[in-house]
């Protein structure tokens, strides 16, 4: 890692962000636009004692990872919508026995095999509910190649210290991208490690609360008997069928993320104080969004921009009180409107709520965001 | 605004993307240079259209993408039918001669670029570098030294010598082919 001047591809930073997150185990089924993920950790993890394995499919490869992270290692793998829709079953699965992990989706237009090489912001929902049942959900979404790098290792850190695993959101402009980044010193960059046991492996039950909503995890195979199962459980992480059981664990997923929201919780924003019109964006959208308010700021718009880099959980609180003091929010999407229904579902104020969408596998120009901020100023 | 917008389109396999690539490449050795690289292609991995776009900057680039280019290579007919008229009124066309000219609004420059690849350099592949080699004192942010350093660092280690060869033919295109006002090679 002499050389911190790279330039590099959004998918490339993932490689470069697992590895400077620790990452050892990469498991996963090369589709475009994500590919350049597979084919860089194959290069990077032997080098550093990690491991890589192509598996048959996408399913084997999510419960491959999730197998990895049991047995100690930091794990991730990465896919496309069509990849993503497989995973999902295991996804949960990772939710459910709190399996710190990433999962990296480079999103393309979907539905089926859709749009191979063109960019899609599609899955936002589905990173959100693609697995059945209530669960708790972390995902990121970058907007750069500096950004890409930086999430990553949030991810990893955020799967660790959570014990859940982590989406990372990219699009296929974010993923193909290549920009010239300047990557930190290895000494600047947080690691966070899960949490491991204070107690042996006598006194020791899997799913045990102790010093917070995060139980402690050892390795498999370092002593400790360590029961899993997708089935509702207690401590001891064996099923007993109750309904209490059941309730109790889905309280405590939740709340390890709803507790934790000013931690879990990333966005940016430049609103000054009598901005009036936000143009709220996420993923390779946002670069148009910045693009379009420095534009209107020079015409005398008063309007401010917020990136969400954390989807979800989603910021509510925050909009709420952005809400109340915009006239205007829009929301340009690259979907047919999938983070506008949360935030209109968050705003009590009379500001107007507008969406950009597309679909068709183009981007958003920047005179396109532009244009309605001048309609609705 | 500073920004620099390079557009480069013709068929998957032709290296348009290739190219896009190393001029970003090239950029890490300017100092203070901003670039985004960004690419269109379809699923096929020959064939199809396929563009580069390089977006060069001393401030932050947000929209990485080309908005109106400064310069526009098209090496098929498709591709200058599709980007021709997007080009900056100041800006400059480099089309191989194979292609007939709609009408001309900007700078267009007819160059046999396929025919100096095969008959001079001997390898059609290495189209792509000669390309560079041709626009290369057109983008005055980055230095022709560091494009050669770029080429050798991203082509196969095996065909430095060949793409070195064409990327000269190209510089020579560029610089002996006297061009009229009309875009005539």
């Amino acid at each position: 890692m002499r050389d911190r001047i790279k330039l590099l591809q959004g998918d490339e930073a993932v490689v470069e962000g697992a590895i400077a997150a620790g990452a050892k185990f990469f498991a996963g089924y090369p589709i475009t636009p994500a590919s350049e993920i597979a084919e860089g950790l194959a290069e990077r993890l032997p080098i550093y004692g990690g491991k890589f394995i192509q598996m048959e499919d996408e399913l084997a490869s999510m419960a491959c990872v999730i197998g990895a992270s049991l047995s100690g290692l930091k794990s991730i793998t990465a896919t496309s919508g069509p990849g993503f829709s497989l995973k999902q079953e295991n996804l949960g699965l990772g939710m459910m026995i709190e399996i710190p992990c990433v999962v990296v989706n480079v999103q393309r237009v979907g539905p089926s095999t859709g749009l191979p090489t063109s960019p899609s912001q599609g899955d936002v929902m589905q990173a959100k509910w693609g697995t059945h049942g209530d669960h708790p959900v972390i995902a990121l979404a970058p907007s750069s190649v500096k950004e890409t790098f930086e999430l990553t290792i949030t991810a990893f850190n955020f799967a660790e210290r959570f014990r859940t695993p982590v989406i990372l959101l990219l699009d296929e402009i974010v993923g193909h991208m290549r920009e010239k980044v300047v990557l930190p010193n290895e000494e600047d960059i947080e690691i966070w490690n899960r949490k491991k046991p204070e107690v042996g492996p006598e006194d020791f039950n899997p799913y045990q609360e102790t010093d917070g909503l995060v139980p402690p995890m050892p390795n498999y195979g370092e002593g400790y008997r360590y029961h899993t199962t997708g089935l509702f459980h207690d401590k001891t992480g064996f099923p007993r069928g109750t309904n209490e059981d059941a309730k109790n664990l889905m309280d405590r997923l939740m709340a390890k993320i709803e507790s934790n929201m000013d931690i879990i919780s990333l966005y940016e924003e430049d609103i000054r104080d009598d901005d009036e019109i936000i143009v709220l964006a996420y993923g390779s959208t946002m670069r148009s969004a910045i693009n379009a308010i420095s534009q209107a700021r020079k015409a005398g718009i008063k309007a401010g921009w917020i990136k969400l880099k954390t989807i979800w959980p989603f910021p509510a609180d925050y909009i709420k009180e952005v809400g109340k003091r915009a006239k205007a929010i829009i929301i340009p999407e690259l979907n047919r409107g999938q983070i506008i229904k949360e935030v209109r579902e968050n705003i009590f104020g009379n500001a107007e709520v507008h969406g950009i969408n597309k679909y068709d596998g183009t981007l958003i120009k920047p005179e396109e965001i532009l244009n309605m901020i001048q309609e609705v100023k | 605004m500073d920004r620099f917008e390079i557009r480069l389109s013709g068929a998957g396999g032709q290296g348009m993307i290739l190219a896009g690539i190393i001029i970003a490449e090239a950029c890490l050795y300017e100092e203070g240079l901003n670039v985004t690289q960004t690419q269109s292609y379809g699923p096929e991995s020959r064939g199809g259209a396929s563009r580069a776009e390089v977006v060069l900057s001393k401030e932050v680039i947000d929209f990485p993408k080309v908005i109106k280019p400064d310069i526009l290579v098209a090496l098929t007919q498709k591709a200058y039918d599709k980007y021709y008229d997007d080009v900056k009124n100041e800006g400059i066309i480099i089309v191989d001669n194979s292609i007939e000219l709609s009408d001309i609004k900007v700078k267009t420059y007819q160059m046999p670029i396929f025919e100096k690849a095969i008959e001079e350099v001997e390898m059609k592949l290495s189209a792509n570098i000669l390309v560079l080699g041709i626009i290369d004192s057109w983008i005055k942010q980055v230095k022709s030294s560091s494009l050669k350093k770029a080429i050798k660092k991203r082509v196969p280690e095996k065909t430095i010598a060949v793409n070195m060869k064409a990327f000269a033919v190209g510089k020579k295109l560029a610089e002996g082919g006297k061009i009229d006002e009309q875009g005539e090679y």
